[in-house]
């Protein structure tokens, strides 16, 4: 077996493995029940799943100037997925998408009725 | 690589498939936003895959473009996101359209006969105290629920 052939194979297997994880995001926002869980699920692709995917088109494509570029792309994807989630994840607690009985600990609510008295919390916590 | 291409291929159509099935469901405008960040992704995905199996290099900007568009679409959606009324994920029917196109027709109608009644009564006495305009007048907008128009930053009552 040759060294390209090698190298083929484990590009082949990190494709598999991120579109993998894609598959398995699609499959979590179809079956979630809430907002948050979605979101849960769709950020699985956002980051590992990305950073296989150009992994496996690095080892692919075997150039420098290549891997430079696909280093921008994954470095992009860091900077603003959590900045897309936290909007995302901000509008739905402050639109009344995020049920009180599925979070463990909620100091957001807690402290924004120390602070104000009332809050836009979740939606339960409201008449 | 043949197998590896098709298999990932089958995954990440399976993907797309299902985001879009998210975003056609809803049932609020966020979920709509996350399902559409996962099909960006699946896009993205898609397009490495592309330029992995015919080895070629021109499609890599497209990369860089799709994750900042992706970006930017969402977090536009997240920040004018507006509180929904219970039912505006779901699209109304004829009957119901053509009933809030009548109470609106009829509020408008009651506006106007009031004011002409005013004006009639300003007219036959013009000393008389002024009736209040507000009073007698219904509010259009009043019996007619409206969806949807709210700021993004006004709270729930």
């Amino acid at each position: 077996m040759t060294m390209d052939t090698a190298l083929d194979i484990v590009a082949g297997a990190f494709l598999i493995t991120g579109a993998f994880l894609s598959f398995v995001a699609g499959v979590g926002i179809v079956r979630f029940p809430a907002l948050l869980a979605r979101m849960h699920a769709g950020t699985k692709p956002q980051v590992l799943g990305m950073l296989f995917m150009l992994i496996g088109l690095g080892v692919r494509l075997r150039s420098w100037s290549v891997a430079g570029l696909l280093l921008l792309v994954i470095a992009f994807q860091m900077l603003t997925a959590p900045v897309g989630a936290h909007m995302v994840g901000r509008a739905g607690y402050r639109t009344g998408k995020v049920r009180a009985e599925d979070l463990e600990f909620d100091e957001l609510t807690e402290d924004t009725e120390r602070h104000d008295g009332r809050a836009p919390g979740p939606a339960s916590n409201r008449t | 690589m043949i197998y590896a291409v098709v298999v990932a291929a089958a995954l990440l159509a399976g993907a797309a498939i299902l985001a879009l099935i998210r975003a056609e469901k809803g049932p609020s405008m966020l979920d709509r936003t996350v399902a559409f960040d996962v099909f960006t992704t699946t896009l993205v995905a898609a397009v490495a895959l592309e330029a992995a199996w015919s080895r070629r290099t021109d499609t890599l900007v497209l990369l860089v473009v799709l994750s900042l568009v992706g970006f930017v679409g969402s977090v536009t959606i997240s920040r004018f996101a507006a509180v929904e009324p219970e039912d505006a994920a779901r699209v109304r029917t004829r009957e119901e359209v053509e009933a809030e196109r009548q109470a609106e027709r009829a509020a408008e109608e009651a506006a106007v006969a009031a004011e002409q009644a005013r004006r009639e009564a300003l007219r036959a006495d013009p000393g008389a105290p002024l009736p209040d305009p507000g009073g007698s007048v219904p509010d259009p907008g009043g019996s007619v629920a409206e969806p949807g128009g709210s700021d993004g930053e006004e709270l729930r009552a």
